[in-house]
């Protein structure tokens, strides 16, 4: 895994820290397995995202070279459809809250 | 079979006696595992009358069926199992449809198949579901080969995994064109 990481210098205020908690997206996850083909995953993403042939290339590259790639985020309904969607299509698939 | 063409709206196959036999037979083996998990969640007399099911809270035993059937969260099995009670029922109906289509499209003594862009797109689910339950069960990695020594008890599988990747793949071309 490739992803830089932020360090935190500066002091946060607890109260608000919570309220940000509630605005943090959730993300749709999808982690490489052995099985799924990368032609299969760029078409899935095209299909149930509307990605571009490209952008779909680029998220299935992450999937397969990082382990993992974020293919949508937003309220926790709209995951939830997207990783059942995504399970539907035999994608392993999972949703997390945004840290 | 020579591969997936698409000509027109349609695309198309030509499948021998021994490929159709072989594809609906692991097809409806796929079904009949699935089916088995839906009946042993008994619903009440209220989700009968209502058509509202709810699903198990915890996942399959079954590495199979787990691997067709995920939790919704890694680490909250709280979260995973109120999502399953909900998902379930519906991811289960939707893998017995696409199933469904390839029993109803592939001619039991082979021939040539012809799909509509939404039929294809069944058979290219329930393909991918019999590869997922296929490779869990021969313990595919990334970098398999081609074969395997005789001695392992895999090997005569191996064949038929790849031969599903392919056909796969193929409908993916003929599709994206």
């Amino acid at each position: 895994m490739s992803t830089p990481v932020e360090l935190e210098h500066t002091q946060v205020d607890p109260a608000a820290n919570e309220v940000a908690a509630e605005d943090r997206p959730w993300l749709t996850i999808v982690w490489n397995d052995p099985v799924n083909l990368m032609s299969y995953v760029t078409y899935v993403f095209q299909k149930l995202f509307g990605y571009s042939r490209d952008e779909a290339t680029k998220l299935m590259l992450d999937v397969h070279h990082k382990g993992r790639a974020v293919v949508s985020r937003g309220s926790r309904d709209k995951v939830e459809t997207d990783v059942a969607k995504l399970h539907g299509a035999g994608l392993w698939a999972t949703m997390q809250h945004d840290t | 079979m020579k591969g997936w063409r698409r000509s027109g709206d349609l695309v198309s196959a030509e499948l021998s006696e021994r490929e159709a036999g072989l594809l609906r037979g692991l097809v409806g083996q796929v079904r009949e595992m699935l089916d088995a998990r839906r009946t042993a969640t008994p619903q009440d007399e209220l989700a009968e009358l209502t058509g509202i099911t709810t699903g198990p809270r915890t996942a399959p035993d079954d590495r199979v069926l787990a691997r067709l059937l995920p939790d919704f969260h890694r680490e909250d099995p709280e979260l995973s199992g109120g999502m399953r009670e909900l998902h379930e029922p519906e991811l289960v109906a939707a893998k017995n449809g696409v199933a469904g289509v390839v029993l109803q499209t592939c001619p039991v003594h082979g021939g040539r198949v012809r799909l509509t862009d939404e039929q294809a797109n069944a058979w290219l689910s329930a393909l991918n579901d019999v590869r997922l339950a296929l490779g869990t069960l021969l313990d595919v990695t990334e970098d398999m080969p081609d074969e395997l020594p005789s001695d392992d008890p895999r090997a005569p599988h191996l064949g038929v995994y790849h031969w599903l990747t392919w056909v796969q793949e193929s409908l993916i071309q003929a599709l994206s064109r």
